[in-house]
């Protein structure tokens, strides 16, 4: 069967390129499963995804993804993420302290936009590493 | 001792304690140059995928009609970014992007254009703040490190005027562009209405495979074409940085070596001064046993 090409990049950086039997991400229109010969798609990402990369023989690749693109053609998927991170890559306690902080700032104001994105972001880096949330 | 040597002596530990601040100052730019290429290596495939991406946007919607990609007949107002240093011991870095960017502003009013500056880098803000320019916004404290907030802080600024009812209708940006370790250019890109560079490569299978879009064509445009803006700009402050630190680099060596030059003429003459004291010294003393000798001689 043949496997597509992966490559997840943040303006930054390369965060990781391989091959992979199936792609999930999160768009504004829900889940998307990407595998092998799928149509050639562009789709908006949501702010604070999971993206999960399927993989033979290997444990799945989890990373947070926060807002951009997935762009899917002859085999090639790429994921634009205004910001990424490899699940493995998650400061666990950081981003529980981040989050709890986030979530006392939106009970003290209920339309605290900042702080709701951030709420957002670090449940899915928690997600990502495999934390419950 | 003299005068004069006392002098020379003084003003070669001067120039020492220079030379030594100069050389640190190379190899710290040295090292930077390597972090900031390779910052600029790390964001090569976010800008070749996204560009990509936009290429397939634009050559899969027959008639692109964003607000962004739209040309005005008749602009009035330009926006120009300029991406100059927030430190100086950079050489001519900033003044031959000032440079072009007055070249740029005087095209532009003699097309009848009025010209808003918004500047990054603190010296280029001191430039026109100086002059009383009025600057459309200002970016101060990451010229050398750039982040991608930083860009995107900037981009939003800017998307923001060009989108305005009576705002700017085109955007400018006058950046460094690092080719080599020896060569930086002063380019001028006009960046709104948008441009869709192609990337020069022919696509590899034919024509660009035909899109959907989740969840529509205009969405997706919709932002698409910022993160494409932001990508831009971000590109274009990481290779100011590599090349402001290269310019850094060349102006440091220059003044090392311009240094050690002074040092070593300085030297020399300390040497000459010195020499001729002792001469004159030892012809008194030759003179003067003379004197003695002559006078014992004359006594007997």
């Amino acid at each position: 069967m043949a496997k597509l090409q992966v490559g997840v990049v943040s303006p930054e950086r390369e965060i990781w390129s391989g091959e992979a039997d199936m792609v999930i991400a999160k768009t504004v229109e829900g889940e998307i499963g990407i595998m092998p010969n799928h149509a050639p798609v562009i789709g908006v990402l949501v702010e604070g995804g999971v993206l999960r990369v399927k993989r033979d023989g290997n444990a799945d690749l989890v990373a947070a993804v926060h807002g951009g693109f997935i762009s899917v053609a002859a085999n090639e998927v790429s994921v634009l993420a205004e910001a990424a991170e490899l699940g493995s890559e998650v400061d666990v306690a950081a981003a529980k302290d981040a989050l709890q902080r986030a979530q006392a700032a939106i009970e003290s104001s209920q339309d605290d936009a900042d702080a709701q994105l951030e709420a957002k972001r670090n449940a899915a880096r928690l997600r990502a590493a495999g934390e419950e949330v | 001792m003299g005068a004069q040597l006392r002098l020379l002596r003084r003003r070669i530990k001067s120039v020492k304690s220079t030379a030594k601040i100069t050389r640190a100052q190379e190899l710290i730019a040295s090292s930077r140059i390597v972090k900031a290429q390779q910052r600029m290596q790390a964001a090569v495939p976010y800008e070749r995928e996204i560009t990509r991406a936009v290429t397939g946007v634009v050559s899969n919607t027959s008639s692109v009609d964003h607000p962004l990609t739209v040309a005005k007949e008749n602009p009035a107002r330009a926006g120009v970014l300029i991406i100059t240093s927030d430190s100086g011991f950079c050489g001519g870095f900033n003044a031959n992007l000032l440079r072009e960017a007055e070249a740029l502003r005087g095209l532009l009013e003699s097309r009848g254009i009025q010209v808003t500056p918004f500047v990054s880098g603190r010296k280029g803000v001191g430039w026109h703040a100086f002059r009383h320019r009025e600057m459309g916004g200002q970016w101060v404290g990451f010229s050398r490190r750039p982040s991608y907030s930083d860009a995107k802080e900037i981009a939003d600024a800017l998307i923001e005027s060009f989108k305005a009812e009576d705002g700017i209708d085109e955007i400018h940006i006058v950046s460094t562009e690092f080719v080599s370790m020896l060569t930086q250019n002063v380019v001028v890109n006009r960046i709104l209405p948008l441009e869709v560079v192609e990337t020069t490569e022919a696509p590899k299978d034919g024509p660009l495979p035909y899109f959907e879009f989740e969840p529509s064509a205009g969405a997706v445009l919709d932002s698409l074409l910022p993160r494409y803006v932001e990508s831009r700009i971000f590109s274009a402050l990481l290779q100011s940085a590599a090349s402001e630190e290269a310019s850094r680099r060349r102006a440091m060596k220059s003044a090392t070596d311009n240094a050690n030059e002074l040092i070593r003429v300085f030297t020399q003459q300390m040497n000459q001064v010195r020499q001729a004291e002792i001469t004159q010294e030892i012809s008194e003393i030759v003179g003067g046993a003379n004197a003695l000798a002559d006078a014992a001689a004359g006594k007997e």
